[in-house]
């Protein structure tokens, strides 16, 4: 269908070395310990994998690099989601200084992206903007010399260790706004970690803005303009969702074939009972299918062609794919897949989140909608 | 919708009362610290919820299957783990009471009434559904029988006073050569594994039993040898009942916490309930969760009324309908409530680790739909 090229090819089979032989064999404690682990964000980076979207003089790639950002994240996502997760949240922080960044902004920002290995959050979520994100409340006023930022950020993955945030404001104007946040900025409070279902060993934080006075150079791109460089964020990163929860997807489905294998009920393999095959022929199917919507999506971000249809479809897909597919992988493991000696009850826990964040599938599907109705000339409104 | 009488009326609000003010504020707790509740097996004791089913001789209520099923169903809405200590309490003594001697009957039911506790023991890590591919054997050896043999995932397992162990007597005889014991707790020969950690249901402990040269004495043996097998049968369409009843509590609990968020939640310069999205999500899932109740009482009621050709197909069906309806609207209630809803300060993520248990145990639903389908085209 797609090729890789040979130094594509030779990366990807890096990452997937790394991610079987390293990540894979730490998965279960990074979820049972629920603890943000810094080493493995220094191999993220070692690699080059929290850089794909910088530009390629701060180790970024020079070609296909949604494509080749959600492989990575895949390959990765199969040994450990928690881990993968780095992998977007980072892209996500990072994508409004690469896309509207000034000269001096991103040679002060890229190397400490780069060799700097600094991890930088993404602040747009807060307590009664989610799916709603033009109902945020945070302000940016404008003071003599800059801006002065209020507000409450919502479940910011990373919150809790990262050095920089890109945060989405409202200034004066009525519009959104982003900035480029130091968080040891005086007036930035780090609230709590939250507990949550999966991705345990991944961080996210409230975090509040009391009064933080930024100089005028933190404000990322023109004032007004913070939604719709949000709303190209998301067309970079979702197809990285979908890859994310494709990953999950196949770790899934690789653990309970294996174990369908193995296991022998009324005489014969699990696998040769047909309830049984038939689950294992719709994972697969719907993994390929999966797949292709991801190809089809980055490929035409690569290309600057407007993906956010096929975006939005990736991501629906794959996460609710990754949902049937490990709930499924659960059921076939029985008893067992129940119990914390297999891998399967964390992917189905991680999975959940996959329909969740970087826009509800609900939103997904309201944006897809509209772009069918907008691509047949009808208002989506 | 189904009547009751004022006594049933009484117990079911009794039962209200008890999860109110001892269960639902200790749900989540429960759950976190992954500690058997024996408090709350003490207010079931002094509460009389122990062993409802058995008949007031024994120390029961001589409760029927229906209203059992509703007093699971209603302590479910807060804690199916707490639930589940009365179900397996329930797989427990059922076979003993339904063909023990009276006295195996009187020397161990009164106490399952009053405070101790009972567990079912047949899973072993090579026989899940395929049970009949058990290795547990007892020999009989003059006035006891030799038992040896591993049991896994036994709920109520290493905590359980009382254990109705399945093994065989006559391997050849599959069947028909197994036979069903009662050993108890602190009997030379029985051992303790482990613990299983699980994704959900925490709370209510699941061991691993270790039979080592147990020595039964024949007088414990349930039945007539090869009758265990029959006796397993009859229990578990009664457990798959109550599997049923604790997925139908479970679902309501979440419709119940997805409506109330959803009237509360404002965006996009509304409530969340506004949406048409939200509206047919909740729809379906207030839907489903109806249709599983009835057909959960509809396969109480054969119970009842002692139905045996069709028991066993309606307690198959009422168990698969509604833990795939528990697992379908606990997951859309944790979708219904977002980020919050993937969080543990909210009680959807927990119902919905809850609600996998129940598609898998009791016979996975794969297995609930062989037995239905089964029985379907055997014809009537």
């Amino acid at each position: 269908m797609w090729e890789l090229n040979s130094s594509q090819m030779l990366m990807l089979e890096s990452v997937r070395r790394m991610s079987r032989e390293v990540i894979a064999p730490a998965a279960a404690r990074i979820d049972r310990e629920g603890v943000f682990r810094t080493d493995m964000a220094d191999m993220l980076f070692e690699v080059g994998l929290l850089q794909i979207f910088l530009p390629p003089a701060y180790g970024g790639l020079e070609q296909d690099r949604c494509l080749m950002f959600c492989l990575c994240i895949e390959e990765v996502a199969r040994a450990c989601a928690s881990t993968a997760l780095n992998l977007i949240i980072q892209t996500a922080g990072l994508f409004p200084l690469v896309e509207a960044g000034s000269r001096e902004q991103q040679e002060k920002f890229f190397p400490r992206l780069s060799e700097g290995r600094e991890l930088i959050g993404y602040m747009v979520t807060e307590p009664e903007a989610g799916s709603d994100v033009a109902a945020l409340r945070s302000r940016a006023r404008s003071v003599e010399g800059g801006y002065v930022l209020d507000g409450t950020k919502n479940f910011v993955s990373n919150g809790g260790v990262c050095s920089l945030a890109s945060v989405l404001c409202r200034t004066d104007d009525g519009g959104l706004s982003f900035f480029v946040l130091e968080m040891e900025t005086e007036g930035v409070v780090r609230g709590k970690a939250e507990d949550k279902l999966g991705f345990r060993g991944s961080n996210t934080q409230q975090v509040f803005l009391e009064e933080v006075f930024l100089p005028s150079h933190c404000l990322v791109g023109e004032e007004g303009k913070g939604f719709e460089i949000a709303m190209r964020d998301f067309d970079a990163t979702r197809p990285g969702v979908a890859a994310l929860a494709l990953g999950i997807a196949e770790a899934a489905a690789d653990a309970a074939l294996r174990y369908a294998v193995e296991r022998r009920t009324f005489n014969k393999r699990l696998v040769d009972h047909q309830a049984i095959r038939f689950m294992v022929a719709d994972a697969w199917t719907s993994i390929e299918a999966g797949r292709g919507l991801i190809w089809r999506a980055a490929r035409d971000n690569d290309r600057g062609r407007k993906n956010t249809k096929l975006a939005s479809m990736a991501k629906c897909f794959c996460s609710d794919t990754a949902v049937r597919v490990a709930s499924d992988a659960v059921q076939i493991l029985g008893g067992y897949g129940y119990c914390k000696d297999y891998p399967v009850e964390r992917h189905y826990r991680d999975a959940k989140l996959t329909q969740i964040f970087e826009g509800a599938n609900q939103i997904q599907r309201i944006v897809i909608g509209r772009e069918i109705l907008k691509e047949e000339g009808r208002s989506g409104r | 919708m189904i009547p009751l009488n004022d006594e049933q009326e009484m117990v079911l609000n009794t039962v209200r009362d008890v999860v109110r003010d001892r269960i639902a504020p200790r749900a989540a707790e429960i759950d976190s610290k992954d500690e058997f509740p024996w408090d709350i097996v003490e207010v079931y004791a002094q509460n009389g919820l122990l062993a409802p089913l058995l008949p007031e001789q024994y120390g029961g209520i001589g409760a029927e299957y229906l209203l059992f099923a509703m007093i699971i169903e209603e302590i479910s809405k807060a804690s199916p783990s707490a639930a589940l200590i009365l179900i397996a309490q329930a797989d427990g003594f059922l076979p003993i009471h339904s063909r023990g001697s009276d006295i195996l009957k009187e020397t161990y039911l009164p106490r399952l009434a009053s405070g101790s506790l009972s567990a079912f023991a047949a899973t072993e890590p090579g026989a899940g559904s395929d049970i009949l591919s058990m290795k547990t054997r007892a020999v009989p050896n003059g006035d006891h029988y030799v038992l040896d043999g591993r049991k896994c995932f036994i709920t109520n397992g290493s905590i359980a006073d009382v254990i109705t162990v399945f093994a065989y007597t006559n391997p050849a005889r599959k069947a028909k050569g197994m036979s069903a014991f009662v050993v108890e707790k602190g009997s030379a020969g029985l051992a303790y594994g482990k613990n299983e950690d699980k994704m959900g249901m925490r709370g209510s402990v699941n061991s691993e039993l270790i039979f080592e040269a147990l020595a039964v004495p024949v007088q414990n043996r349930v039945g007539e040898e090869g009758e265990g097998f029959a006796n397993m049968m009859e229990t578990l369409d009664g457990s798959r009942l109550f599997a049923a009843s604790q997925a139908v509590g479970l679902a309501q609990g979440a419709v119940d916490e997805a409506v109330g968020y959803a009237r509360e939640r404002v965006q996009f310069g509304g409530p969340i309930a506004s949406l048409q999205a939200i509206q047919f999500m909740v729809a379906d899932m207030v839907a489903y969760t109806e249709a599983a109740r009835m057909l959960t009482y509809r396969a109480a009621r054969l119970l009842d009324e002692g139905k045996k050709r069709q028991i066993t197909r309606f307690c198959a069906m009422a168990k698969f309908v509604a833990s795939d309806t528990a697992m379908k609207v606990t997951t859309d209630a944790v979708q219904v409530l977002g980020g919050y809803g993937y969080m543990k300060d909210f009680p959807v993520e927990r119902m919905m680790r809850d609600a996998k248990l129940i598609q898998l145990y009791t016979g996975t639903n794969q297995i609930m739909r062989l037995v239905a389908g089964r029985d379907i085209f055997r014809g009537d």
